[in-house]
């Protein structure tokens, strides 16, 4: 399904990098919230959850750059921002709005990330 | 109708100046948590002074912005600048704030939460006043009532300066929230769950606190005091408030059970052992009266005994004004000398 010797940017490709997000925050909310029931010691440290955050958001982050550099590297060849309505104006902006969409969910795994960086127990 | 500007100015300007102080009066007193007497609250204040800052100066930023573009006249790469600006005024300055603020903001929290090593204080929101036991013990984890035992009191929490007071909040009706505002919080107080505040507070003194989570007719009027003291204060008032009522002979108290006040008050020392209304042992040596919305006196007792609902819409009291004017006030005569 290739045209204009590129790779084609569908719905799919868009939600990706904000899917890769929300699996990332679930993943971690999931693990600390499992790990801490049922809140008896609250001092307990997680550590291995903070691995296993840390993990993922290794895995996560490079992932959504790959989103993210797969439509750049279409997008940035375009020469029109055309808004015709073509098979092409479409995949211009499917291209644009993934790389949009890939750099916000690069911010929000991060952010996601931060407490497990700076909280080391069940508080 | 639109004044000229000769009169309008100096209008305005009193306006301004109005506003302004108003606002920096508000920035003191004992409901202020700008005005910070906790380690919660100084965070929170700290927080709140960064973040105004830091949304001031992007409102002037964002005002010259408007302005210049306003004024300003298109060159050749207007397009280009365009982009440019929404790419680091739009995206990457925000995310580096929003960075910013959620690593200053989570890097706090540690600290907020260091485990108590102080007393356990347990509290309990009822509508509309604070139940207080000092001195009780806590246990790990998810508990659903509060635990028995403990110094009784109510509406006025001591507190000792320095240490870190566990608070362990419920309610036997509705949710409230407890909020000493000069020192920590809000909590909520649910019922069938017991939830936890630690607070520590910094300096001495008397802090206002208020019910806030809205709970009924009287909620505005759900008030506490915080009375912050050196710890062997501390001690020392909570040795006293285990102590029987001053005074369990008399008058006093004969027309109190013989009224039927016993059925709902306690007052340790008399056989009056109600659990319904707020422990009465040591009424009188409380600075304020029903949930510190007035000042603690014989005349405010009587006061409310012949008329509760009237100072205190929904409060569960009945008015006991059918009692002799004379039986009223040997009440809360000897209520007052109950310190």
């Amino acid at each position: 399904m290739h045209f204009f010797g590129r790779t084609p940017d569908t719905i799919w490709t868009l939600i990706a990098a904000p899917a890769i997000w929300a699996g990332h925050f679930l993943a971690s909310y999931v693990a600390a919230a499992y790990v801490c029931a049922p809140n008896a010691d609250i001092f307990r440290g997680i550590g291995g959850v903070r691995v296993f955050i840390g993990g993922a958001t290794v895995i996560s982050l490079v992932l959504i750059a790959l989103f993210f550099y797969r439509a750049w590297r279409d997008w940035r060849r375009r020469t029109t921002g055309g808004d015709r309505g073509t098979r092409q104006d479409q995949e211009g902006f499917l291209e644009f709005a993934t790389m949009l969409l890939a750099s916000l969910s690069f911010l929000g795994v991060l952010l996601d990330a931060t407490p497990a960086l700076l909280i080391a127990d069940c508080r | 109708m639109i004044l000229p500007p000769k009169v309008l100015l100096p209008r305005l300007r009193v306006v301004a100046a109005l506003l302004v102080s108003a606002m920096a009066a508000a920035c003191s007193g004992e409901y202020s948590t700008l005005d910070p007497a906790g380690l919660e609250a100084d965070r929170v204040a700290i927080l709140f002074w960064v973040m105004l800052a830091g949304a001031v100066a992007i409102w002037i930023f964002v005002i010259v912005l408007c302005r210049s573009v306003v004024v300003r006249v298109p060159g050749e790469n207007a397009e280009r600048q365009a982009r440019r600006l929404i790419l680091w005024g739009g995206a990457v300055f925000p995310g580096v704030v929003v960075t910013v603020l959620v690593v200053f903001g989570v890097g706090m929290m540690p600290d907020l939460r260091r485990p108590a090593d102080g007393p356990t204080i347990a509290v309990s929101g009822e509508r509309f006043w604070w139940r207080i036991a000092y001195d009780v013990e806590g246990g790990p984890g998810v508990v659903r009532n509060l635990p028995a035992g403990g110094v009784s009191s109510a509406n006025e929490i001591w507190l000792p300066v320095g240490r870190r007071t566990e608070i362990l909040l419920s309610s036997p009706d509705v949710i409230h929230s407890f909020w000493i505002p000069a020192i920590a919080g809000k909590m909520d107080a649910i019922p069938g769950r017991v939830t936890r505040l630690v607070v520590e507070p910094t300096r001495t003194g008397v802090f206002a606190g208020a019910c806030a989570e809205y709970c009924g007719d009287t909620h505005a009027q759900m008030r506490l005091r915080a009375v912050v003291v050196p710890e062997e204060e501390y001690a020392a008032h909570v040795a006293a408030q285990a102590e029987p009522a001053a005074v369990t002979e008399g008058k006093g108290p004969e027309l109190f059970l013989r009224s039927g006040c016993g059925a709902c008050h306690t007052v340790r020392g008399t056989p009056a052992d109600g659990r319904v209304g707020p422990d009465l042992t040591h009424v009188g040596g409380r600075s304020t009266l029903a949930a510190a919305i007035l000042p603690m006196s014989v005349e405010t007792l009587a006061d409310f005994i012949r008329s509760p609902a009237h100072l205190k819409p929904g409060v569960e009291m009945p008015a006991f004004g059918m009692l002799p004017e004379e039986e009223i006030e040997i009440i809360a005569e000897w209520l007052g000398s109950l310190e």
